[in-house]
This record gives C-alpha cells, structure tokens and sequence, in this order.
C-alpha cells in the first residue's frame, strides 16, 4: 500500500459537504418555519370559494299577492382548458348558436381564463336546461349554475317596483359586497330596498388541483356558510288598483296616486306609459332598455314622484284653507265676480254673483280666489311678510320638498321663496297682484302628483297626513319586522281640524253639482273632489282631479293628472272616480265611461312597447 | 476458501440500513405524491408508487448478484466495463428514444433504460482503477489530461443526448482527483469564475471590473513583499477583467434559452411565475407551505393537486416537506450527510487505493445528485433535472444508486481479504 499524503483532504470534502446540509437546513427553516407567505400562496393556489348565490326577496302587494317573484335559470359555464374533443356540430345545435358564435364566446372566455370558469352563455331558461341537461355529460369544460332571475306574473307597476342589472364598476367600489356579475337593484323598490331584498351571500371552500377541478369540502366544509335568502317586502299596493289605473291611462300620458289617508299607504302608483316589466329581465333587457329609453313618451320615467306640474284650479282648496285659519274668509264672506270681464283673473265659469267659498269652491271661482289670496298677504303689514304666512302653511303640507320615504327619485317640486321674488322683481316692488297667479295654484308653484294625492289626504283628515309609502312589513327568515316610518308616523299641519269643514263642504258641492258633477258623481259614496286645468305653454291643458272619499270615514284620496288632455272635469274626474268605484266597492258600475277612459289617446304617437 | 453465508460477512451495516431507510421513505413519498383515491393501494402496479416497488423488487435481486460477485471482479474489468458503458452511451445515440427533448432512453418492450444512470458506476470504476494503478502520477501532465479524459468522455456523449444535468454528474468526479492529490486551486479558480460569471449577470460590468481590482489591490497590498505574487495578481486581475467581456456573449450564444431563464429567475433579473419560474415558485409553496410539522401523511394539497410538476421524480422532495414539514426536511438532509460522511469514513479505511478512490466516487456522486436536486426544489440553484437518490421515481435511477453504492459495500467486506 501506498503512502497516502492526502489523507487529511477527507475533512476537507466532509466539511464541504456539511456545509452544504447546513446551508439546505438554513433555508429550509427559513421557508417552512420563518416565512408565512408559502402557506397562504398554497391556499390560494388549492381551495376555491364558490359563492352561494341567495334568492332575492320577494315582493308582495298589501293582500299578499306575489308582485314579484323569482325564477330559476342557468348560466352555461366554460373552462376552456377542459373543453376538448368537442363536437361542435352537435353543440352549437343543441344550444341554437352558430359555429362563429361559438368561436367567439370561446374565446371570450379563453381571453379571460384556461383555467378558471367563465359565462358561456347566460340566462338558460329552465325549458332549455332541461333539454340541455342530458346531453351536457358529452362536452367536457362544460357545466351549469344556476341563477335566479326576476319575474313578475302581474305585468304593473313597473316603475315602482324597479329592475335589477348587472353591478358595474362604480358599485364594485362603492360596497365591497358585491363582486362582478352581480346584480343589484338598480331603480324603485329594488334599489330602495337593495340590503333587505338581497340576502346574505354564503360560501363553500372547496380544495382545487391545478386543473381547478373540484376536489372536494375544504376541512370538511367547516368554513361553508349557507345563503340566506333575502327579506320578502309587504307592499301597501293594492294589485287590483294599480291594475285598473294603468288600464284607464292606458296610451295616455299622466298618473294615478292613490293613498289610505289614515295610514299614509300608497295603494296605486300609476305611471303611463308604463312597459311590462318582464321586458327589463334576463337577456332581453339590454336590448328592451334600450328601446324603452329612447321612446319619446318615456315610459321609464315615473311620472307619478318624478313629473312636477302646477297644481292648478285643485290649489284653490289650500288657498281657501289658510284664509280661514287665518280668519280672513268666512263662511259669509261674499265676492263678486264679473266672469270674463274680472281683474286681474278673469273667470271662465257660468256661476251666480256674489258667492260665499262653498260656491265658489264648486264653481272654481278665479276672481273669488284672487281676493282671498289678497286677502291673506294684505293682512300682514308687508306683502314680504304675509307671503311667507302664507308659504309656511303650504309647506307644511309636505310641498316644496321630498318625503324622504322609499319613493325612488323622488322629486321635491317648487314653492317659490320671498328671496326669488325679491331677486326677479326687486325688494319691496312686489305684493299680491304681482304673484296673483299663486291664487290658482299657477306660477312658479310645482307639484308632483304624489304631493297632490298627500294634500287631498289632508284635507281628508282633517289636518294630518302620514308620509307616503310603499312598503307595510319586511319579513324577514328569522321572524318579521314591521317597517317603522323613521319620521314620526302622524304630521300635523298649521291648519286647526275645524278649518277643513267648509272646504271639505266645498268639495263635495264640486261633485254633486259642480265642476265634477257629470263626470265624478257616483251614487251611493260622497265623493269630495276639486277640479283642475292647468294651463301648459308646450300643448293642451293639463286635466287634474283631486279627491278623497267617502265623506264621512275617508277610505282613499287620490291625485289624477292627464297630460295634454283639456279640462280637468272631462277626463282626470273620472278616473279619479272609477278608481275610487274599483277600490270602494270593487265593482264598476259605470262600464261606459270606462270603456270611454280606456279607449281615449292622447299620446302623440303610440308607444311601441305598450303595444 | 470462504465458507457459505459469507455472502454477507463484514458488510457495512449502517451503510445498508441507511440505503433500505432512503428506499422506503422514498417509495411512501411517491406513493403521497401521486395517490389518488381510486388507486389508494400501495401495491397497485398501474401507479407509479406500485412500479417503484417493482424497481425495489429487483434492486434487491441486483444487491444479491453484487453481492454474490467476487469483488475482484469489479476491479479487474474496470476498463471493460467502462467501455461497454461508453458504448451504450453511443449506441443510445444513434439509436435511443427521444423523451422531453433528451434522447438517453433504450426502449425495450414497455420498459425505457437510461444507459447514463450506469455508466456513473463504471466511469467511477474506471477512474478508481486507472489512479490507483502504480504507474499513476499527478505530477505528470499526461497522468492528469487521461485521468480528466476519463471523466469528460462520458459526460460528452451524455451532453450530446441533450441532457446537461446527467452531465454536469460527472464533473463532480473532479472531486475524487482533488482527493487523490490534485492541487485545490483549480476548485478556487472554478468558484472565482462562477463568481464572476454570476455577478456580471447581476450587476454592470464597471461595477464587477472595481470590485476585481479592489480585490487585487487589496491582495497585493498584502502580498507586497513579493514581486512574483504581485505580477501574478496583475496577471490573474487581467485575466478576470477579460472574463467579464465574455460573460454576456457566452451567455447569450452559448447556453439555450431554457437555461437562461432558468438562471435569470435563480438570480431574480426575470420574475416569470407562469413560466420558468413556475416549477420553483410551486416547488416552494409546497415545501413552504408544510411549515414545521407538515400537512401530514397523503394530506398535501400542493402535491396531490399537481401544482407541483415531475412530484414523484425530479421534485419529490417536495412532497416530503409538505408532508412531512421541517422536520421530515431535516430528517432527510441529516439522512443524506449520515451517508454521505459514513461512505467517506469507510472509503477512509479501505487498504486498496482503488476501492477507497471507487468509495469517493461514490459519495461524490451522490453528493452531487443531493446538493443539485433539493438546492433545485427550494430555489438556491437553477431548475436542472436529476434525481434525488433512492427517493425518485425510476427504475433506471434506482437501478444505478443501487449499483454504485453496493458495489462499494462489496469491495468494503473484503477489505480485510487484502493485504
């Protein structure tokens, strides 16, 4: 043997080779002790979670018949990377698309991910899922989730009750509840009541191979929650109401609100032209919106909250309200009125002269109602001072403001402040004649028709209303919760209840002999109403109808305004009166003159959706 | 005359301990790595952890023939046998098969031979045999040119097959010259090389070039008592700065592009999680991921899910840290060391040059596969594909370790036989 002089080189490569271990041991350390980072990169690479999509609450009318309900549909989902060996053939048969279609939502999908999954085609309806069910095991990448979709077996109040649609980016940022492909409430009642309506999203993890195939619960689904559907909503419309409103403005422009003067309950909200609102719904929606967007009569448009017009001859009534409680009209107060020949408001009526205010309400005076207007500003030492008497009492019957319930874009209206007159005409260089025209509820003055209906359920309490509303009770999985006004639920006004009798007097002389007397008088119920034509500088007189009834124990009031039709009495008296026939007695007596209302058009042109 | 059961008198017993330990750990790993439900028995023969048995099967019949050979045998037929293997390695060229790009495969019937797993051995026996012979001198050139042949010869043709990392195994033999006497200074000069090669891939060129010179300065400062030393700094600092003008050519048209990025995203200069970067980056997670105590045995997300590529072979160490977590990664790195310096010591009392020179080929080798394979799976050298002894998958991988090391193991009884 020979002599071995590098012998000791052993340690050497022994040395390096335990440096070497330590070096892997440092590391180690490092990657499976030290840093956290590793773990959460393999959760995120190997679970998914699936969001379990809760059914949207559903809505009622005040008798608990379903205004809305959900339906059940499918998205056809791809994985691109699984979807091979095709038959493309077959497929584009089965689902009615053609083979460039096909191609194209491929490669949307691909575009987005090979590996996770992505819409193919959305919104299967069931019929077709069915049909499709049995040959989908042959197309793999192919799978499909369900969703549910909004359906309304009754085909009204579409603008109230609103539409849902796809979130977009804007609610992504605003509340992180919601991912993409969403939806969310995007108008009325939908949106109002989006967190009721919407529910509680649940999740189940699932673990994921690098395939994103599913491979079952995530620790035995300990972090799984369930969906919890969203709160049903108990509307205060009443179906068959709302239902004979829209049928009477059928191809007419204008509204319908009808509310419980008790409770502050809206029990119609009609808004013509409306749509059916099965056309905003599913696939068909972007295309109907479009359509329905464009159409000149606006049918999207909620003309009932949104649509503001001068109130006309029907303001009368207030003006002769805050007359009395300011005591300057009685029930013996007599003015002249020299028909066509009066200043400053000439009149247009035949009526006896002089006359007291129950006449004068009946016959819709303007000379009459010039003076008592005169009567209330001049009764203060600066007609500055007298107008803002008068203006607080308009006010405190809710005009020239919202109502902050849940009426969707809603709209306050106008009643003019001392500070614009003094702005257009000058500080001190105006008084009663300058704003005379607020003696007929002309002018600057802007009301919706929901304030109008709110004015009328005043009078018919005798001083108070409720808060309009729409929704009575949510309920919810767990028990139910009745909604509760935020506001207090009774508001009061500046006028006394014994101030309303000679007006409420007045109204029902309008019906039984007045102004509404051939078109609103139905035997058997008091109805108190008050007429009024409201000129408009863009075409035909507006035609609007106050009214409440019956007379003694008020069960509905209610505000009509027919655009561009003519007088007040022809046409808004009676669909007031029918309406108040429908829900009082729920029979129609009168099938004339509604066959007449029904079949009148006033439309300029008519609409291609409402048929 | 040596009397029945001697088959296995004077065997190192610690040395077969610790390679049936390896084997096992290595056959429950594929087994966690590709379980699937359907399949969920150990023994099933249409799963790979079912095939690994079989290649265990008859490793065990190759350890009895080794063992029954006279181990004279081995050295006597060196040269033979190593160049029957360079044959193979040859013929596998003209005639192999070609799979994932590298053409080192023999297909016969359903079974695929990686002829360079086997000449590891016979390269290590042939280089045993020629530095033990007593006409061997390192002083002569010639003496080192045929000994460094010895080893270039195989990893050429092996090169050739398109498979670098197989051939990168048997510079690592390097290692056994360096034992044998050869000077260190060609380690030094190697790792000084790499140094500079890394750091112009890091950083500009004029910031390497200062350090160099820095370096230098600082050295002949040192050394300034001796002008022999100080011109040849100058000399070795001339030479490095000229280097780094060839870095970025060499780079660039010498390696392939596969090889760049691999190490580009080892040196961080490209980020490329869906690409190169995938294996590591997923090789990490799912060592990472296992954290101190390990997901438990077949609970591995990572690695069942296949988020982790080639899990059963070239990353299955993987499997283990996710599994077993760090503290199944430490039992495995201590394993290896254990083997690694046992090997070395058992080489150390050979009395015959050519088996302790055989011995450190050996470990060299093995040393080789460990630092390249699991540096690999947790990021601290660029993806190159070999496997991890005895735990891989692959019956021609587990063939050739079983080969190598058992050889060794034979000649080591019968070191008391010689004189």
């Amino acid at each position: 043997m020979r002599k071995d002089p590098f012998s000791a080189r052993q340690y050497i490569i022994m040395g390096i080779i335990v440096l070497v271990g330590m070096t892997f041991w440092f590391r180690l350390l490092f990657l499976q002790v030290v840093d956290d980072t590793y773990k959460q990169y393999a959760n995120r690479n190997a679970t998914r979670e699936i969001t379990q999509y809760p059914a949207r609450g559903l809505i009622y009318d005040r008798n608990h018949r379903m205004l809305v309900v959900n339906e059940a549909v499918y998205d056809l989902m791809i994985i691109p990377r699984q979807a091979i060996n095709i038959d493309t053939s077959e497929f584009c048969m089965l689902l009615n698309i053609t083979p460039q279609e096909y191609t194209e939502y491929y490669s949307k999908a691909a575009k987005f991910s090979r590996y996770k999954p992505s819409v193919f085609i959305s919104q299967i309806s069931k019929q077709d899922y069915a049909y499709l069910e049995e040959k989908l095991f042959k197309f793999s990448g192919f799978f499909v989730q369900p969703r549910t979709l909004r359906k309304y077996p009754f085909h009204v109040a579409a603008q109230t009750l609103g539409y849902i649609g796809e979130v977009n980016a804007g609610h992504l940022k605003k509340d992180p509840w919601y991912r993409q492909g969403d939806y969310i409430g995007i108008s009325g009642l939908e949106s109002i009541y989006e967190n009721d309506l919407r529910g509680k999203k649940g999740v189940k993890v699932v673990l994921v191979d690098v395939h994103n195939r599913e491979k079952g619960a995530y620790q035995n689904g300990a972090y799984d929650t369930s969906a919890i559907r969203g709160n049903d909503l108990i509307t205060t419309l009443d179906l068959e109401l709302q239902e004979y409103g829209e049928f009477l403005l059928k191809n007419k422009k204008g509204s319908v609100v009808a509310i419980e003067p008790s409770s502050g309950e809206i029990l119609s909200f009609v808004s013509s032209p409306g749509y059916d609102p099965n056309l905003l719904v599913g696939r068909i929606r972007n295309q109907n919106y479009k359509i329905l967007r464009d159409d000149i009569n606006k049918p999207l448009y909620n003309r009932a909250s949104m649509a503001t017009y001068p109130p006309g001859s029907s303001f009368k009534l207030l003006n002769a309200l805050i007359a009395i409680e300011e005591k300057v009209l009685f029930p013996y107060t007599q003015y002249s009125c020299q028909g066509p020949e009066s200043k400053p408001i000439r009149c247009t009526h035949h009526h006896e002269t002089p006359l007291g205010p129950v006449a004068a309400i009946r016959e819709s005076c303007n000379p009459f109602f010039w003076n008592t207007f005169k009567s209330i500003i001049n009764k203060y030492d600066t007609p500055e001072e007298g107008f803002n008497h008068w203006r607080n009492y308009v006010v405190s019957f809710g005009l020239g403001s919202t109502f902050n319930t849940d009426l969707f874009n809603e709209q306050p209206g106008n009643v003019p402040q001392d500070s614009y007159y003094n702005k257009y005409f000058g500080e001190g260089h105006w008084n009663a004649l300058t704003i005379r025209s607020l003696a007929i509820g002309q002018g600057e003055l802007l009301l919706t028709p929901l304030q109008m209906a709110n004015i009328v359920a005043t009078i018919a309490n005798k001083g108070f209303y409720v808060k309009p509303h729409f929704v009575k009770r949510i309920y919810q999985s767990q028990g139910e919760i009745e909604y509760v006004d935020p506001s207090s639920p009774k508001i009061v006004t500046s006028i006394s209840p014994e101030s309303f009798n000679l007006v409420i007097e007045g109204m029902d002389q309008v019906v039984q002999t007045g102004t509404a007397r051939y078109y609103a008088k139905l035997p058997g119920i008091r109805i108190c109403g008050k007429t009024g034509t409201v000129q408009n500088p863009h075409g035909d007189d507006h035609s609007v109808f106050i009214a409440f009834a019956p007379k003694e124990n008020p069960q509905i009031a209610i505000a009509v305004v027919v655009e561009n039709s003519g007088y007040g009495s022809t046409w808004a008296a009676p669909v007031a009166s029918l309406m108040i026939e429908k829900y009082l007695t729920d029979t129609i007596t009168r099938k004339s003159m509604e066959s007449r209302i029904h079949e009148a058009i006033f439309l300029k042109k008519p609409s291609e959706i409402n048929e | 005359m040596r009397k029945r059961g001697a088959i296995v008198k004077n065997i190192d017993p610690t040395l077969v301990i610790l390679y049936f330990i390896l084997v096992l750990f290595g056959w429950i790993s594929i087994y966690a790595a590709t379980y699937t439900p359907e399949h969920s028995s150990i023994l099933d023969i249409s799963m790979s952890y079912g095939k690994q048995l079989v290649w265990i099967a008859t490793a065990l019949l190759i350890i009895s023939v080794i063992l029954l050979t006279d181990p004279k045998f081995f050295s006597t037929f060196s040269f033979p046998i190593y160049i029957f293997f360079l044959g193979l390695l040859l013929a596998v060229l003209l005639f192999g098969k070609e799979v994932a790009g590298s053409k080192s495969w023999f297909q016969i019937g359903g079974f695929a031979i990686q002829p360079s797993e086997f000449a590891k051995f016979a390269t290590c026996l042939a280089l045993a045999k020629y530095l033990s012979a007593s006409t061997f001198d390192l002083k002569k050139t010639t003496s080192k040119i045929k000994a460094i042949l010895i080893i270039i010869l195989p990893a050429i043709l092996v090169l050739l097959q398109n498979d670098t990392g197989s051939a990168l195994v048997y510079i690592v033999l390097m290692l056994v010259i360096y034992r044998e006497g050869l000077s260190g200074n060609i380690f030094i000069l190697a790792g000084i090389t790499v140094a500079i090669f890394l750091l112009t891939l890091l950083i500009q060129q004029i910031y390497v070039l200062g350090l160099i010179w820095l370096i230098i300065l600082f050295l002949i400062w040192i050394f300034r008592k001796s002008k022999r030393t100080i011109f040849l700094l100058i000399f070795g600092g001339l030479l490095a700065s000229g280097f780094t003008f060839t870095v970025d050519y060499s780079f660039n048209n010498v390696l392939e592009q596969h090889q760049k990025t691999r190490i580009n995203v080892l040196l961080g200069i490209e980020q490329d999680l869906r690409g190169a970067g995938y294996n590591v980056h997923q090789s990490k997670i799912a060592i990472g991921s296992g954290g101190f105590s390990g997901k438990g045995f077949l609970q591995g997300t990572q690695t069942k899910f296949n988020f982790v590529p080639e899990q059963s072979t070239d990353f299955i160490f993987c499997t283990i840290g996710e599994e077993w977590g760090f503290i199944g990664t430490t039992t495995i790195i201590l394993l290896f060391l254990f083997l690694l310096i046992r090997i070395i010591i058992v080489a150390e009392r050979q009395r015959s040059a050519f088996s302790r020179i055989y011995g450190y080929g050996v470990a060299s080798i093995l040393f080789f596969h460990f630092t390249i394979n699991i540096g690999m799976t947790i990021g601290l050298i660029p993806v190159i594909g070999i496997p991890l002894p005895f735990f891989s998958y692959g019956g021609s991988s587990l063939w050739a370790f079983t080969i190598l090391l058992f050889i060794f193991i034979k000649m080591d009884s019968y070191r008391l036989d010689l004189l």
